[in-house]
């Protein structure tokens, strides 16, 4: 008995302790505004300076405009950010504003009623980004606004090429079979390929595809599922063509994508390959991977991935995917106005004059300082449309099916059809 | 249970212990110390229960529940299919080589790390100089962590750049193209040599624990007889130390069938899922692809195989060391 009161007294104690904190949190919080008092919560990457301070900027500019809002804000580096959102979909705990790679991951978290619809109250804006904002569409209905979207394309080397000879860069699949055989005879590794961590390598996969499927075909496959066409399988006949050449860093198949020196990008960034074929983050990653913290620095060079003789595809149109931000289900509505002010003209130029990422808001546009982004902005402009990349587009399960398969076929353990199958069968087991 | 006798004025018989302590159990009000110590009992077990049930049991309880439903990671788990997951996970060749993998390891293990380790055990338990110093760095490996030691061995094992292909180009040596973790056909015997380096430590000590368990006399009674050295240990100390063997030999194969840190580390199970392991195939599956149900299927598989396993070992080759023998 005597036990029992006791542990009932520790209970309570506990209790109280735990109110007393609740309400100096409380306290906390009210002293700032001492208002109505709308918390939002918003999670983001940009976890380094200049992306963090002015977020807290924007943050605070939108909080004295919207007396009583406080938005809180949680800076942390990108693989934290993934995993802790992933936990938090699986308990439901999610912040009002989060980031969304759109395609297939968001269409399953909007079958699962996480994510709210902002169809009607970001009409205007929605309009405003255009075409881009397709990614993040399920059903007609738009559910986040992308904020930053770059393409992938080839990240190179401007004074390796120079010393090969090399004096365009190349824009078809055989000039750039040309320059792979001048870089080789002039004793430089010509590319650089993260084939361990998958997805660099998949990219391929999916440009070839690009080239070779038309449009309505490749739409047709991400809405239905259905890969029978022969385009797909002549992509991984294009991609054993460019393995042929064995234009590849030495040991591609465990090279990582970005961790360390001797990862793909590390090889690029140091000047021990030529080039790489990585998205738009890629100066961003090499800077981060040099003592000097400048990548290449005014060696940098990029071009659009080439065309392919006798393609079905527009040679124009352009693989890439970025980020939107989301506002999740129950949020309350200042969110979505900031979403809003967040792709606002202001916001968007101070995004690209930081070197955040490729705005999305046109009116950024000519703020983008980077020459080589600018130049990569061009392209993404003038494409007819921008694939999301496959695995994204697909979702986890039929993407990595996909990556898995592509990366056997670099490692000469698949054939071509091999591919499509493998991703026809993990999409059998999605319906 | 001759404690509570010892406490009667005669010495009660076996059944009259018996009998007394079932009428403590239904006395009204006990005075003595029944309910008391089995509270205490609780009070001391619950916690570490309560541990248990949140940190062991509900998450294997959850990953065979998981593994009956077709289930992303969130949203509601509503979508019961059954044995669906169990027939994809039997089905996919990646798991069926990667449970091949896992016993390569086993049995390498055994075959070559337990004379390799009892040949240094051997060698360690006689006086020789740096003694201490050789016990050190054989042990060292071990108290590593692995997810360090992995990069620091994916370092060394760099293709070109890395310092093992370095050495090798020096000496004259054509290390692989693609480097020793990224060809198919070599990349599983070279994390075995990691997995080797790591482990030795580990049966060295064991070993030199038990070999330093036999009694000196009895290498004094075998060298009087005329043994030789090498006869004293294959007769006298290697039989002796069995139980120790067969100990150390349980805990490797259960380390194999669970590996997963040095492999994903030093090659994500790649290339060309050559070094897939049962841990690294659920990991991929679940937390990668997002195909819960399926992670959730592959672990109850791993589950009953390293329990089939374990309990098999114990039942034919450990049962020996447990009962009473000679």
């Amino acid at each position: 008995m005597r036990s029992k009161t006791r542990r009932a007294a520790l209970a309570a104690l506990c209790a109280g302790a735990l109110t007393l904190s609740a309400a100096a949190c409380g306290s906390d919080d009210d002293s700032s505004e001492g208002g109505s008092g709308t918390t939002i919560t918003w999670w983001h990457n940009s976890n380094n300076e200049p992306g963090m301070g002015y977020y807290e900027q924007v943050a605070k500019d939108f909080e004295a405009d919207h007396p009583g809002v406080d938005i809180e804000i949680s800076a942390m580096a990108h693989e934290d950010m993934v995993s802790k959102l992933a936990a938090g979909f699986q308990s439901g705990d999610i912040p009002d504003i989060y980031m969304e790679r759109g395609g297939g991951e968001l269409a399953d978290h909007v079958e699962a009623g996480l994510v709210r619809d902002i169809s009607d109250d970001a009409s205007e804006e929605i309009e405003k980004i255009g075409g881009s904002v397709a990614g993040w569409q399920v059903d007609g209905q738009t559910y986040a606004l992308p904020f930053s979207l770059g393409v992938v394309g080839f990240w190179y080397n401007t004074e390796l090429f120079e010393e090969a000879g090399i004096t365009a860069p190349p824009t078809t699949l055989d000039e750039l079979g040309d320059a792979v055989t001048k870089l080789k005879d002039a004793g430089i590794d010509p590319i650089s390929v993260g084939a361990g961590d998958k997805w660099p390598a998949a990219h391929y996969w999916y440009y070839t595809a690009m080239r070779e499927c038309s449009q309505d075909v490749l739409s047709d496959a991400v809405t239905s599922l259905d890969f029978s066409d022969p385009c797909f399988e002549k992509a991984g006949e294009d991609v054993e063509t460019i393995l042929g050449w064995e234009p590849f860093n030495p040991g591609f198949l465990t090279t990582p994508a970005q961790e360390g020196a001797t990862s793909a990008s590390g090889l690029l960034a140091t000047g021990k390959v030529a080039m790489e074929m990585q998205g738009h983050w890629e100066p961003g990653v090499m800077q981060g991977l040099t003592d000097d913290g400048k990548g290449l620095g005014d060696k940098t060079g990029w071009f659009p991935f080439p065309s392919i003789d006798g393609q079905s595809g527009d040679p124009a149109a352009a693989l890439g995917g970025g980020d939107a931000w989301a506002v999740s289900d129950g949020a309350p509505d200042e969110a979505v106005d900031f979403v809003k002010y967040l792709l606002s003209d202001d916001v968007q130029i101070g995004f690209a004059e930081n070197s955040m990422g490729l705005p999305t808001n046109s009116a950024a546009s000519g703020s983008v300082a980077d020459p080589a982004l600018a130049g990569l902005l061009e392209v993404r402009d003038a494409a007819p449309y921008v694939q999301l990349y496959f695995d994204t587009a697909f979702g986890t399960s039929v993407g990595g099916a996909m990556n898995d398969e592509i990366a056997l076929l670099f490692a000469g353990e698949a054939s071509p059809q091999d591919v499509v199958d493998a991703t026809q069968a993990a999409a059998d087991q999605e319906s | 249970m001759t404690h509570e006798g010892a406490t009667g004025p005669v010495a009660p018989t076996l059944t009259e212990v018996v009998t007394r302590r079932d009428e403590r159990r239904v006395a009204p009000r006990p005075v003595g110390t029944g309910w008391r110590q089995r509270l205490e009992i609780v009070m001391f077990v619950s916690p570490a229960l309560a541990l248990m049930a949140v940190f062991i049991l509900w998450p294997v309880l959850s990953a065979v529940r998981m593994s009956f439903y077709r289930w992303k990671g969130f949203g509601p788990m509503d979508q019961w299919v059954g044995l669906n997951n169990y027939r994809l996970v039997l089905q996919d060749e990646v798991f069926t080589d990667a449970v091949m993998h896992n016993f390569t390891i086993v049995v390498l293990s055994i075959l070559i790390q337990l004379p390799l380790g009892l040949g240094l055990a051997l060698l360690l338990n006689r006086r020789i100089r740096g003694r201490g110093l050789l016990r050190t760095i054989v042990f060292v490996p071990y108290v590593v962590a692995e997810v360090i030691a992995g990069v620091i061995w994916f370092q060394l094992l760099q293709p070109q750049y890395g310092v093992v292909d370095t050495v090798l180009t020096n000496i004259g040596l054509t290390p692989p193209e693609q480097g020793f973790l990224g060809t198919p056909d070599l990349a599983l015997p070279t994390v075995f040599v990691v997995l080797t380096w790591k482990y030795l430590g580990l049966a060295v000590l064991l070993f030199l624990a038990g070999l330093q368990g036999v009694p000196d006399e009895l290498y004094e009674a075998a060298q009087l007889d005329g043994a030789s050295w090498w006869q004293t240990q294959r007769r006298v100390a290697i039989p002796l130390i069995g139980p120790t063997i067969r100990t150390w030999a349980f805990l490797s194969i259960i380390g194999s069938l669970q590996q997963f840190d040095m492999i994903w580390v030093l090659t994500h199970g790649g290339p060309a899922n050559r070094t897939t392991t049962m841990a690294t195939y659920l990991v991929e599956q679940g937390t990668e692809r997002g195909n819960y149900g399926i992670a959730g299927a592959a672990s109850v598989l791993l589950f009953v195989i390293a329990f089939v396993t374990a309990v098999a070992y114990q039942l034919i080759v450990l049962r020996r060391d447990t009962k009473v023998d000679r």
